[in-house]
Parts: C-alpha cells; structure tokens; sequence
C-alpha cells in the first residue's frame, strides 16, 4: 500500500513532466528528437514489460513479438485506414495475440515460460516470413504514410502517459495487489482465494497492448519494414535489461534504467559497431551481478542503512 | 449437521497410496486432532481439504458444499483457510500486506482503509510488535508462523487448518500459543491441527484422528486414542504394544 504517498500528487507530477516533455519538439534539433523518439519507444516497452513482469516474475521475452505484431498492422491496413483506425487496429491484434499467448503459457513457470516467449518471438517471425514469402510473393513492405517526427513523438507521449496513468492505477488496485501475491508464492495466492491464470492474463494482456501500439506508432518511421527488422530478438533483450537496471518494484524503476542504456547503445553503435554485441553481453552480466534489484532496489538499500545507523 | 465431513476419502500419487478410505466427521465447534507418525498422511488430508490438490476419490462436505471437485481459490472462497507445515509468508511484502492478502480476496473482502485496520487490528491479535510496514522475511520464524495465522484468520473462515501450528515453539511460547488457539474456538467454527506436540493435543482438541501409512488406526478423545494399542504399537512399534 502506498497510502502514505497521495494518488492526486503522483498524478500531478506526472502531468507536469509530461507538460514539460510535450515542448522538446521546439527545443530539438532532427538528431536530438530522433534520439528522444528512440528513448521514449524504450521507455514505453520497458515501463509496460514491468508491469506484468516486475510483480508476476515471469521474465518475458515476447516484447518484440508484440510490438512487432502492431508494427506489422499499420504495414498491411495503414495506407486505407484513417490512423486513429489503425492504432485501434494494432492494439486489438497485440490483445488477441496476449490472449492467444497467456492461455497457453501462463501456467509454464519460471525458464520455461521464459523459454516458451523466445520461442513464440521467433515462431512469429518465422510465419510472417513464411506468409509474406509463399502468399504475398514479397518479403518486405514499404510504409508510406505521412507522419512527422513530432508526430511520432507526441504520439509516444501520449501512449506513455496513457501507460503510466494504468500502471499507477492498477498498483494501487486489487488487480495490482493480487499480482504481486502470485509473484511471492502461487500457492498462497490460491489459498488467499484467487483465481491465478485469470489475473495473470489480465495484466499480461494490457501490457502487450500497450508494446503493439508502440510498434505502430513506430512503424511509420522505418518506410520499409520486414520480419527480421519488425521482430528482432535484440530488442525484447534491450527491454529487459533496461527494466531491470531500473528496478521493476516502482512504477518509475524502468525509466531509470532506459535513459542511461539507450544513450550507452546508440554510443556504442555508433563507435563499436563490430564489438557491439560483446558489449552488449558484459552490460548485461555486469547489470545482472551487481545490481540484481536494480537502481531502485539500491538506492532503498542504501536508504535503508542510512535509517539504521 | 457435521461442519465438515470426510467420506472414503482417497489419495493416490503413482503406486502409493498416500490416503485411504478416510473417513471422519468434525462437528461444529470442536477442535480435531490429526495424529499420526510421520509419512502417515496428515498432511496430505490438510493438502485435500484445502484444494491443493485433487484427491482420487472419495467425498469432502463442508456443511452442505462438496469441495473434492473445487479448486483451492474457490474452497477458499468457501469458509477453508489453512497455514503451511513449511511456514509460507510473502517475503518481500509487509506484515500489514501480507495479513491482507488473506482478507482482500475471500472472507470480508474489503480494500483500502478498511482493508488496513482489519490486517493491524490481526496482527495485534496474534502477538506481533513489529512495525506493520516491516518486511515479512526479516521476521523470525515464530514470528512467521504467527504472521500466517494472522492471514488465515483475516479470511474469517469457517474452518481453519493449522498444520504443524505450534512445532518448534519454546514450552513459554508454547504457552501463549495454545492459548490463542483455544480463543479461535469462539471465531470459527471449526479446526483442524496437524500436531505432534502432546501437551498441546490434550490441551485443545475435543476429538483426534489417528493415521498410519494413509488409513485411520483410531478415533476418540486424546487419552482414549493415545492409549489405544494400534497407536502405540504404530508410533513405537510391537514389542512395547
């Protein structure tokens, strides 16, 4: 319970960071935004990769299969669709395919629900390259839509106050509450009298919509898309690592963690591009060994000892 | 009519037979002893009644409802709360959270204020002088043990299963212990204990049940069930039957 912390408090500071961030557009050059549309994309995959993954325990590696689900949907219906349309679209595949997915794997627990979600990535983009190759005869797709940047970006804004606005919410509510009772102890969570697969699906799917929707909000800005660049694995590792960084115990662990790493991977790209994935490996490992609750997790230890002594 | 009632009760996993053709009835208010050498089964019949698993067959009535078909969360949500031979808290979350995981779901269902002075008010009840918003996992193990009776009160169940409640407590604690349990009589309407400690079974239970290798040996009063030649030749063996 963080009864002590007032809901209206929260909320209005979000609302005024958000006011804050709307204006980057004027401040940006074409680098700087493109940057920030790149650490927002981060910030909303790992925010929503939290939700569900931070109180439940179940490590997914499914992030990219679901944003690249959404991203797909605005290469097949977005050039005859109006656009509002089309992130409708892309959020109900992403909820089908969450539901399609949490029936069938919430009840795997620990490696081999991880497994399972890896898995499901690459059978994904194995059937879309299948389809696109023997049905449509082409591999990849053009997205022509007029988009701007700034538009990209407020969208993203958007979708992430939308996104934090359900996160604080469904922490403070019985759903929340029950989430983070199955994540300690299953068991106890049914004798406590919940109906376990129900509320697990239920978080599940409200965060792979929100993933969906950032693919589609994304897509405009490659022009061309196919399945190796839609459903990269690379990706799901990234949201993962940065979550995890930031610490999943508070709704604002995972941005901790986004805007150190994005800014660390775009350096790294741009100078190591051959060590890229060497380095990559030993952030991970070094994040995984020495920060295993993440910043948040550290700076409450810490806060903690000060209390004490 | 019985408050709970086991009828050929049966349990097996592969070849063994953990629990067989059990059958006992517990009436309303009393406290039932579940006696019996370790590996006897008792804690499998806890596992039964609660839903934590299926039994084979056989029937478990609770008042009128039959539980062998439910799952745990729905005999939970039927007046069945228990606490764990293995103490089983929620480490990372708090005492005041941990005692309402047992009454936000089942039971009072209640949320928010409510919800929070209930969970003090049973943390009170069962002796704890920790600060609420202490982590569960840095509490001792009696401490533990407390903290789950707390959460399986707060569900106000009608029947409530303590499995191994009192084991490792010290003869003053002890004590206290088997104090707090008789004071439940009055709040639900019946208990189950898995129990090894004598002085506890004769102290609480009105009628015990005794098992060995899954079937009942003997059922009476805790002198007549503990003088009873098959119980003692099951707990020490033949020669001194």
């Amino acid at each position: 319970m963080k009864s002590t912390r007032s809901l209206t408090a929260v909320l209005a500071g979000g609302l005024i960071v958000a006011a804050l961030l709307a204006l980057l557009p004027w401040f940006a050059d074409g680098y700087g935004l493109s940057m920030s549309i790149n650490i927002m994309n981060y910030a909303i995959l790992a925010t929503a990769w939290a939700m569900f993954s931070g109180p439940t325990r179940y490590i997914s590696l499914a992030t990219v299969a679901f944003f690249g689900v959404g991203a797909y949907t605005v290469a097949v219906v977005g050039e005859w669709m109006p656009w509002p349309l089309v992130l409708l679209c892309s959020a109900v595949t992403g909820l089908i395919l969450a539901l399609l997915v949490g029936l069938s794997t919430l009840r795997l627990a620990g490696v081999y629900f991880v497994i399972f979600t890896f898995g499901l990535t690459e059978l994904i983009r194995q059937v879309v390259t299948w389809y696109e190759v023997n049905i449509t005869g082409t591999i990849g797709r053009y997205v022509f839509l007029d988009i701007s940047q700034e538009v990209i970006y407020w969208q993203q804004l958007g979708l992430g106050v939308l996104l934090f606005l359900a996160v604080v919410l469904i922490q403070r509510s019985r759903l929340g509450f029950a989430l983070r009772i199955i994540g300690e102890d299953e068991t106890v969570a049914r004798h406590c009298g919940l109906y376990t697969p129900h509320a697990k699906l239920a978080l599940f799917a409200i965060s792979s919509v929100f993933m969906a929707v950032a693919g589609a909000i994304m897509a405009p800005r490659w022009t061309y898309i196919d399945p190796v660049i839609a459903f990269n694995p690379v990706t799901s590792f990234l949201v993962l690592i940065m979550a995890l960084l930031g610490g999943v115990q508070r709704s604002y662990g995972p941005l901790l963690g986004v805007i150190p790493l994005a800014l660390l991977f775009e350096y790294l790209n741009a100078n190591f591009p051959n060590h890229y994935s060497i380095l990559l490996g030993i952030i991970f490992m070094i994040i995984v060994y020495l920060l295993p609750k993440g910043v948040v997790g550290l700076v409450e230890r810490l806060g903690r000892k000060k209390v004490k002594a | 009519m019985s408050l709970l009632n086991l009828s050929k009760l049966e349990k097996r996993f592969g070849g063994l037979v953990a629990v067989n053709q059990l059958s006992f009835t517990l009436e309303p208010g009393q406290i039932l002893g579940l006696l019996g050498p370790n590996g006897s089964g008792k804690t499998t019949v806890m596992n039964l009644i609660s839903g934590a698993f299926a039994p084979t067959s056989g029937s478990i009535r609770l008042g009128d409802v039959e539980l062998s078909r439910l799952r745990a969360d729905q005999i939970a949500q039927r007046g069945v709360a228990r606490t764990f031979q293995l103490v089983r808290v929620l480490p990372e979350m708090t005492l005041l959270e941990n005692v309402m995981a047992g009454l936000v779901f089942t039971g009072p269902r209640l949320w928010g204020q409510a919800a929070e002075q209930n969970a003090l008010a049973l943390l009170q009840r069962v002796g704890i002088e920790h600060p609420p918003h202490t982590l569960s996992g840095e509490l001792t193990y009696i401490d533990q043990k407390r903290l789950e009776l707390a959460r399986a009160l707060a569900a106000r169940p009608r029947l409530l299963l303590l499995d191994e409640w009192l084991a490792g407590l010290n003869p003053s604690e002890l004590q206290v212990g088997i104090a707090l349990i008789r004071s439940l009589k009055t709040e639900v309407e019946g208990i189950i204990l898995v129990e090894h400690v004598m002085d506890a079974i004769h102290a609480l239970c009105d009628r015990c049940v005794v098992m060995n290798t899954g079937s009942k040996i003997a059922e009476g009063t805790p002198s007549e069930v503990l003088s009873h030649p098959e119980v003692v030749r099951a707990y020490l063996g033949d020669a001194d039957a």
